[in-house]
């Protein structure tokens, strides 16, 4: 269930932007990854995710492991907060939704329709929707946008339960979270501009 | 599966949700035909089969576009594509919740709007026979249709262009099975290419699907 990566090499729209990247990740432990705009986190994080191809290197325990939460929550503004949340938990062949509304405290809005919550609102449910995965290995890119101190504090308490649950996080973020946990900086990794490496695969799209 | 296909046909009857939109389409084209034609009630039966089933097309090419973009744009397709559910599945149950909300209610309707038409009585059988054949076709083709454009600002009109060939064979042999049913010939021969058409591509279309939209959500 090590999360292992190898000289990985990420693309975006056909361009290099990480390149030599390599680090694992253990059961209870969180890497929280750091770097100015446009330094690739989120590539490196829907490359993980399984959601685009690495243009070279070796990413091995990511094989139905992964809950990732990207910028957008998805969900459904038609829906009420108990229907897009047990939504995921089906998908996801989760039972129950109550310890994710606890976590978040979102058993007072369950009955709102997820349209009308505020944005912190919408994130808080966004990152309910991670404990109803029931997967292993948390990918979280910037989960504490539109947050207050006090939810924000709530997603670190989740965080390290779910650490010491056995589970593991990656977390591109740019604030302080106050949790034990090591820091990558991607910038030393940003690849040199060659652009030819990436070519190929919009050549044949 | 089952939550997906729960939640889509939810959303579709919820304010907003678009369930209806075809069937209205299909109720104005076919209501406003006759009128455009004028009272000659036996050119009109001669040419309602046809009618009836370029409205059902059309009706369900008006719907496509948001098959695939409103989870696109909230974030869904990714996180879907990230779940235990394949693409494939996805993809398939989604077609199959269009179909429900766009296709059936096209069906039931049709024999309805067929008196309109002035369609004789040997052809309601068959009309609703070859719609019912049909139409599954073409929500599968349009998934694919969608798959493909999802993502581009103003997908429709492209989605539009590359579906409207691939939907020619389903419309022709399903407008010969309605116009064969109402001239008293038999139906049978364009009816089993028509039910061909439909298995075959609810057996292919969604890995195309899939692949589609893989690329396009890199």
């Amino acid at each position: 269930m090590t999360l292992m990566i190898r000289d990985l090499c990420v693309a975006r729209g056909g361009l290099p932007v990480l390149q030599g990247l390599s680090f694992t990740l253990a059961p209870g432990q969180a890497l929280i990854l750091r770097g100015p705009n446009g330094s690739g986190k989120t590539t490196l994080l829907r490359t993980l995710a399984g959601l685009q191809p690495p243009l070279a290197g070796q990413i091995d325990g990511t094989e139905e492991q992964i809950a990732y939460a990207a910028h957008s929550d998805g969900l459904k503004a038609m829906l009420s907060v108990r229907e897009n949340l047990t939504f995921w938990a089906d998908v996801f062949g989760q039972p129950d939704i109550v310890p994710a509304l606890d976590a978040f405290a979102l058993r007072p809005l369950i009955d709102r329709l997820a349209g009308t919550l505020s944005a912190g609102q919408k994130r808080r449910l966004g990152l309910a929707r991670m404990l109803v995965t029931g997967r292993p290995i948390w990918m979280l890119d910037e989960p504490t946008v539109s947050l207050d101190v006090d939810a924000v504090a709530q997603f670190a308490a989740a965080v390290r339960a779910h650490l010491r649950a056995g589970g593991a996080a990656l977390i591109a973020t740019h604030i302080d979270l106050g949790l034990e946990a090591d820091v990558l900086d991607v910038t030393p990794f940003r690849a040199t501009q060659d652009t030819r490496a990436g070519a190929s695969d919009e050549a044949f799209l | 599966m089952t939550a997906l296909l729960r939640r889509d046909l939810k959303l579709a009857i919820r304010a907003g949700g678009g369930f209806g939109l075809g069937l209205a389409f299909f109720l104005i084209v076919t209501v406003l035909v006759p009128f455009g034609v004028g009272p000659q009630s036996e050119l009109l039966s001669r040419i309602a089969p046809g009618i009836l089933w370029l409205g059902a097309l059309l009706a369900c090419l008006l719907s496509l576009d948001r098959l695939l973009a409103l989870d696109w744009e909230d974030g869904t397709l990714d996180l879907l594509a990230t779940s235990p559910l394949p693409l494939e599945a996805a993809l398939s149950v989604k077609a199959l919740a269009h179909w429900i909300t766009t296709g059936l209610p096209l069906v039931l309707a049709a024999p309805v709007l067929g008196i309109l038409l002035n369609l004789p009585a040997a052809g309601y059988g068959w009309l609703v026979l070859s719609l019912l054949l049909g139409t599954p076709a073409l929500s599968v083709i349009g998934t694919f249709g969608a798959a493909l454009t999802v993502g581009v600002k103003r997908g429709g009109l492209l989605m539009s262009l590359l579906v409207l060939p691939l939907y020619v064979p389903t419309l022709i042999f399903g407008a010969e099975v309605a116009r064969r049913g109402a001239t008293g010939m038999d139906p049978v021969t364009p009816l089993l290419m028509l039910a061909g058409i439909s298995a075959g591509v609810i057996a292919i279309m969604p890995f195309a699907s899939a692949a589609a939209l893989r690329v396009n959500l890199r």
